[in-house]
């Protein structure tokens, strides 16, 4: 392991900063890395955990308002916000069930396999200025890799669970997943060649500025179709209606999930959340100025190194993703799901070939006019 | 032991023999194995499973997604129901008709009720008709609107399933106004109906017909022509006109082929002939709009017509029905003159038929019913090979049969 490259990709992160500042002199940068990937690692947890319970909650009131429900009411109160909570800890309560014909390590495996890639993409999202855990140049690369491990996860867990109706699931995941990954990069080089960049900080300063002046989607005619494309193609990254094929409940009882339950049914339950929020994110942050909006640009020049700052840039990040994360519950209450084939000749007939007629355009008019 | 440096024989180039132990698929080829290829997964769908709407298991053959064949097997929820109507007196079997169909009970009342009628040969007063008839209208709706949301839900829209349990809500607290009951009414009783109309009932029927029309274009526009629910439903699950009269379906099955039988018009039973005459109605049919003749939409789309035109009838009975008795002349212990007779209705599902033979005495020396659902589900067999297992559970849904009438 590289020390010297790790010191470097965290320079400038906030936690090795705080450290450095109360840390005793003389301390060695490998303990304050160390310390600082520590505390990094523990916030990370916290932050997906929250995010995915708070995007559940937020799940059952859309789709109970949707459906003219109230959903869950009781649970701490005020419309019912620790329902996720106390289906968490009932969730861990439970019996660990692992099917007599199963594959054990595989099984075990899948659920933590999943979940710690949503964790690995999450490392290079820049939430505010100074406010990431590594400030990796290939960050989208990471990201995509990361994502697509989530994947081999699915299909492990398919094939670990010793069931039919999970070999399907899994089955499916494996067809589809070509079909939506191609679309899903190919659309992003769109922004990329407009930013220049792989890195989301970068990417993220360079959208600074009054309302929507210098958000990417702005910057190009290439911009709102690579937008389409990539939403539909994170849709179904997500494993979101209406390309839930591989958990379709009514045709595959729960598809690759069906064997699971308690505690490692429920990581594969976060994970889909904490996917949707880091699609809405990398959305966010490659089209729609990232941390930036009018508020964040109220903020004088020299007030833009201070916490203030970098709490209004977090807090726009996380609102702008959640209005993302939003319209993926509204399309999945209101559409009918796909099938297999019509999913695959959309992503190979359609979408591939649109995205590329986008990238190709934008490098025409990033050629001439930029 | 084989030498590593030298390299193996290639293998003899063989004709491919299939021995005569190999299965014969349901789709009519042999299936033989080679020596590298994939074998047919079989499982079981149900007898617990989302799709198959009750305790019905379908053997599924499949190649990957693609069903090879399939198998439906039936009676986990056989219930003896016709010997019991041989076992008990007349009336008292009325309400073992309710929990057959139970998403149409007031139809399967009336189709007992009339069949016993006719043996007997008495006079239905006025009112008791337009009451039945209303009832087995507004059931009709609610029915339609169960198969109509369920058939969502299969596809994978779950919304429209909540909408029209809205309605469906109204429509059986309407008929817990009416009889007490909200699944299993036995309100049609031998004779006419169990008891009149509450007060301000025959407005609140209006009321809902008014809201229903209203309603019913949200399910249209939501899901009906949903561009992505016609991909799934058009051209799924083809019943020729031809291949609905063979398998004997009825109903909206063999209406959503293009054949004009209805038998309320058909063969009059109550009132029918008099709203048939009328021209209140009309009988929606299939006509491939969207993708071929007797397609899956078809049959949906039949389905969510069919609630429309019930609203016409309902609305007729409500613009004639008057004050008056609202059961005939029916002695307490009911005994029933000798004879027989078959009376078939439209059910929801098609043609429910009872037959009732009675030797004179207090209970039925035969009783036997012809179910719509069980004749509906034979047809699957011949649907189910060469489509994807996602359209298999679409062709499932579309039959929209009922477990507890399929077994009785």
């Amino acid at each position: 392991m590289n020390l010297m490259a790790l010191e470097a990709a965290t320079a400038g992160n906030a936690f090795t900063e705080l450290l450095g500042g109360i840390a005793p002199e003389g301390t060695p940068t490998w303990a304050l890395w160390l310390g600082a990937a520590g505390a990094g690692v523990g916030i990370l947890v916290a932050f997906v955990s929250l995010v995915a319970m708070f995007s559940v909650w937020l799940e059952r009131k859309v789709s109970a308002h949707i459906q003219c429900r109230y959903g869950p009411m009781y649970a701490g109160g005020w419309h019912g916000w620790a329902q996720t909570l106390a289906d968490g800890v009932k969730l861990l309560l439970k019996e660990d069930m692992i099917p007599l014909g199963a594959d054990k390590p595989l099984f075990m495996l899948a659920p933590a396999l999943v979940l710690g890639a949503i964790f690995g993409a999450l490392v290079a999202l820049p939430l505010a200025p100074g406010f990431f855990f590594a400030d990796v140049n290939m960050g989208l690369f990471l990201i995509l890799a990361f994502s697509s491990l989530t994947t081999i996860g699915v299909v492990m867990a398919g094939w670990a669970s010793n069931s039919k109706w999970s070999l399907y699931g899994a089955m499916r995941e494996a067809a589809q997943v070509v079909a939506y990954e191609v679309p899903l990069g190919v659309s992003l080089f769109v922004p990329l060649m407009v930013a220049g960049t792989f890195s989301l900080t970068e990417a993220s300063a360079a959208q600074a500025g009054w309302f929507g002046m210098h958000w990417f989607i702005f910057q190009n005619p290439f911009m709102l179709p690579a937008f389409i494309i990539f939403f539909i193609a994170a849709l179904a990254e997500t494993k979101r209606a209406p390309f839930d094929l591989p958990e379709a409940e009514s045709e595959l009882v729960a598809g690759f999930m069906t064997e699971y339950s308690g505690i490692r049914w429920s990581f594969f339950f976060m994970e889909e959340y904490a996917a949707m929020f880091l699609m809405s994110a990398v959305g966010v942050v490659f089209f729609f100025g990232g941390y930036h909006s009018p508020l964040t640009a109220l903020f004088p020049e020299e007030a833009t190194t201070g916490l203030l700052y970098q709490l209004v840039c977090a807090g726009t990040l996380i609102v702008k993703s959640f209005v993302g994360v939003f319209v993926m519950m509204w399309l999945r209450w209101t559409l009918p799901r796909l099938r297999i084939d019509q999913v695959m000749s959309m992503g190979y007939k359609y979408l591939t070939p649109l995205a590329l007629v986008c990238v190709l355009g934008a490098a025409i008019w990033e050629t001439i006019f930029a | 032991m084989t030498e590593i440096n030298t390299p193996p024989e290639p293998p003899e180039a063989k004709t491919i023999e299939i021995p005569e132990t190999a299965r014969t698929l349901p789709s009519g080829e042999r299936e033989f194995m080679l020596d590298v290829s994939t074998s047919d997964l079989e499982v079981n769908m149900g007898p617990q499973h989302p799709a198959t709407h009750g305790v019905m298991r379908i053997l599924i053959r499949t190649d990957g997604e693609v069903v090879t064949g399939g198998q439906v097997h039936l009676g986990y929820l056989h219930r003896c129901a016709e010997k019991i109507g041989e076992n008990v007196e007349w009336l008292q079997y009325l309400p073992y008709t309710d929990r057959y169909d139970y998403l149409s009970a007031m139809n399967n009342n009336l189709g007992y009720s009339l069949a016993v009628e006719a043996v007997m040969g008495v006079e239905i007063p006025r009112r008791a008709t337009l009451l039945r008839t209303i009832c087995a209208e507004l059931n009709r709706i609610g029915s339609h609107l169960i198969a109509f949301g369920t058939y969502g839900l299969d596809i994978g829209a779950f919304t429209p399933f909540f909408y029209c349990f809205r309605e469906r809500e109204w429509m059986m607290a309407l008929f817990e106004k009416i009889c007490g009951a909200r699944l299993t009414y036995s309100y049609i009783r031998i004779g006419g109906v169990f008891n009149d109309a509450p007060v301000g009932w025959l407005k609140e029927v209006e009321r809902f017909c008014d809201v229903f029309e209203e309603k019913w274009q949200e399910y249209y526009d939501l899901l009906v022509v949903n561009h992505i629910f016609v991909q799934r439903t058009a051209k799924i699950g083809v019943i020729t006109p031809e291949m609905a009269v063979d398998y004997g379906l009825t109903g909206p099955m063999l209406r959503g082929s293009g054949i004009d039988f209805d038998l309320r018009r058909d063969m009059p039973y109550m009132a029918y002939g008099e709203i048939s005459k009328a021209g209140v109605y009309d009988v929606p049919l299939g006509r491939g709009e969207k993708g071929e003749l007797g397609d899956c939409w078809d049959r949906v789309y039949v389905r969510v017509q069919e609630m429309m035109e019930s609203i016409k009838i309902i609305r007729w009975c409500l613009g004639c029905i008057e004050d008056g008795p609202v059961i005939g002349d029916i002695p307490k212990v009911l005994k029933v003159p000798p004879g027989e007779a078959y009376v078939g209705i439209e059910n929801p599902r098609g043609e429910l038929g009872h037959y009732v033979a009675s030797d004179g005495g207090k209970v039925a020396k035969r009783c036997r019913v012809r179910g719509p659902s069980f004749c509906n589900v034979a047809v699957l067999e011949k649907l189910l090979p060469g489509t994807f297992l996602a359209d298999s559970v679409a062709i499932i849904g579309s039959t929209d049969v009922v477990i507890g009438e399929t077994d009785r």
